[in-house]
């Protein structure tokens, strides 16, 4: 968890450390498409992993799809449902 | 479009016809010069095959991808450089055909049908390092029109092609990995070739660089970003078609191993030939190439267009690892064939040479270096699930 303990800045983090966006994490809002601003498969695969970590819970089967991480808004439905499990 | 084009079974005996009466005769010719395959690919224009895979509806053949892959295994086995060049069309078509859902690219399909257009790919870029999913160039779009200049390391048989399928960035300001891929035609395609095509195998694909500069209309870019192309068709098409081509490679090699094993058998009945019990083991390499194709095209076939299914890790890992695989098999299958057939397939000029054969098969793993196919996997690995 981040230092604001929030779901949200968790995930801001997470992007900001492994997306490698080509925008600040700060310009990007709950619907800004990640992969069309930057975020490769591969660094889609070090995001995963991280908020794994972060959240300490592993995504189903189901959730790991492009969609589940293609905005903010998308990931944090997944963590929602993550950790409601 | 002949109808009897969507009977089963035809596109795949026209296919096979036309390898074995125009592409193997001229098979040495075309390795020895390093020359397009012009007469095998004259041969499936003639017939309307280069719209196999095109819809009936589109003007084309409706043929399906099991067809298409039986008929490049039957081309495979007779010329190598054909097949791939066949295939290569094949793989740009599939991606017209689910992915060109713009009034001009639909269009495009119809005329390609009626014309019989080869088409080529250019996804490679000079800088890029071989990272097909990462372009530096990029489409300037202004008043309905692209313009678009791209560095292109590879552009196979561009010359003999009648349009291009390019990568490039969206816009200048896109990030390198925010793709879309865009049909480039004359009058608006301008090709200036940079080297020469002298490789050990497949020397008829005519795999020179170019610096490519096409202008054109807008609505010939693909709408779907490249990554979810890719994801969906180019890739699981291009792997499911280069093995069907490396799969012929290899059963051609397998054929004459058996030739040759019987031939010993036949002069001296009753003794077992030397080499016979490894024809048996290379039977089974063979068995499980057979098996693997058709398996992976069913897979895919299943997939259809369930976009999860297709985009899934373990679909993408399932796909990369066919490719890994059949890249792998073939050059195994045809060094034991060697070794089957004894020094005739080790000369040039024998009625079991397998040198060509042996060269065609070694390109397999470095058109995408395997070593960057399996750090793909490596990677999604570290979140798949499993089946």
């Amino acid at each position: 968890m981040t230092v604001d303990g929030t779901v949200d800045g968790t995930i801001r983090q997470v992007l900001a450390d492994h997306a490698r966006l080509a925008v600040p994490v700060d310009s990007l809002t709950e619907e800004t498409d990640l992969f069309g601003a930057g975020m490769t498969s591969h660094a889609s695969v070090n995001v995963m992993l991280a908020l794994e970590d972060a959240f300490d819970f592993e995504f189903s089967e189901t959730m790991l799809k492009k969609s589940t991480f293609e905005s903010i808004g998308a990931i944090r439905v997944a963590v929602a449902e993550m950790t409601e499990a | 479009m002949s109808s009897a084009m969507t009977q089963s079974g035809a596109v795949v005996a026209r296919m096979t016809a036309i390898a074995d009466e125009v592409a193997g005769p001229a098979a040495a010719d075309v390795d020895e010069q390093g020359r397009f395959p012009s007469e095998a690919i004259e041969a499936l224009r003639a017939e309307g095959l280069l719209a196999a895979l095109v819809p009936t509806a589109s003007g084309g053949g409706g043929a399906t991808l099991a067809e298409v892959s039986e008929g490049l295994v039957a081309l495979g086995r007779r010329c190598a450089s054909s097949a791939m060049v066949v295939a290569m069309h094949h793989i740009q078509v599939a991606c017209l055909v689910r992915h060109g859902a713009t009034p001009a690219l639909r269009d495009f399909l119809g005329e390609l049908s009626e014309q019989q257009y080869l088409l080529a790919s250019a996804t490679t870029e000079v800088g890029t390092g071989g990272d097909v999913r990462s372009s530096i160039c990029a489409l300037e779009v202004a008043d309905g029109r692209f313009r678009l200049e791209k560095q292109a390391p590879v552009i196979s048989y561009a010359d003999a092609a009648d349009a291009v399928l390019v990568t490039a960035r969206r816009s200048a300001d896109s990030p390198e990995s925010d793709q879309v891929i865009v049909l480039c035609r004359p009058p608006g395609l301008e090709l200036e070739q940079v080297g020469e095509w002298n490789a050990l195998g497949f020397r008829g694909t005519c795999s020179t660089g170019f610096v490519l500069r096409a202008t054109g209309d807008a609505e010939l870019v693909l709408t779907e970003p490249y990554g979810d192309v890719s994801t969906r068709t180019m890739l699981p098409v291009a792997h499911l078609l280069w093995s069907s081509v490396w799969l012929g490679i290899a059963s051609d090699a397998v054929e004459l191993a058996r030739r040759s094993v019987q031939a010993e058998g036949r002069r001296k009945p009753g003794t077992t030939p030397a080499s016979s019990v490894r024809m048996a083991e290379t039977v089974v390499l063979h068995q499980q190439f057979i098996d693997m194709v058709r398996a992976s095209l069913a897979r895919f076939e299943e997939a259809d267009t369930d976009v999860e299914r297709l985009s899934s890790i373990g679909f993408g890992i399932g796909m990369n690892a066919l490719k890994v695989s059949s890249s792998t098999l073939v050059v195994d299958i045809v060094r034991e064939c060697m070794l089957v057939c004894g020094l005739a397939s080790y000369r040039l000029d024998s009625p079991y040479s397998l040198g060509r054969h042996l060269r065609d098969a070694m390109g397999a793993a470095l058109m995408v270096n395997n070593d960057r196919i399996m750090a793909n996997n490596a990677q999604m690995l570290l979140v798949h699930r499993g089946e």
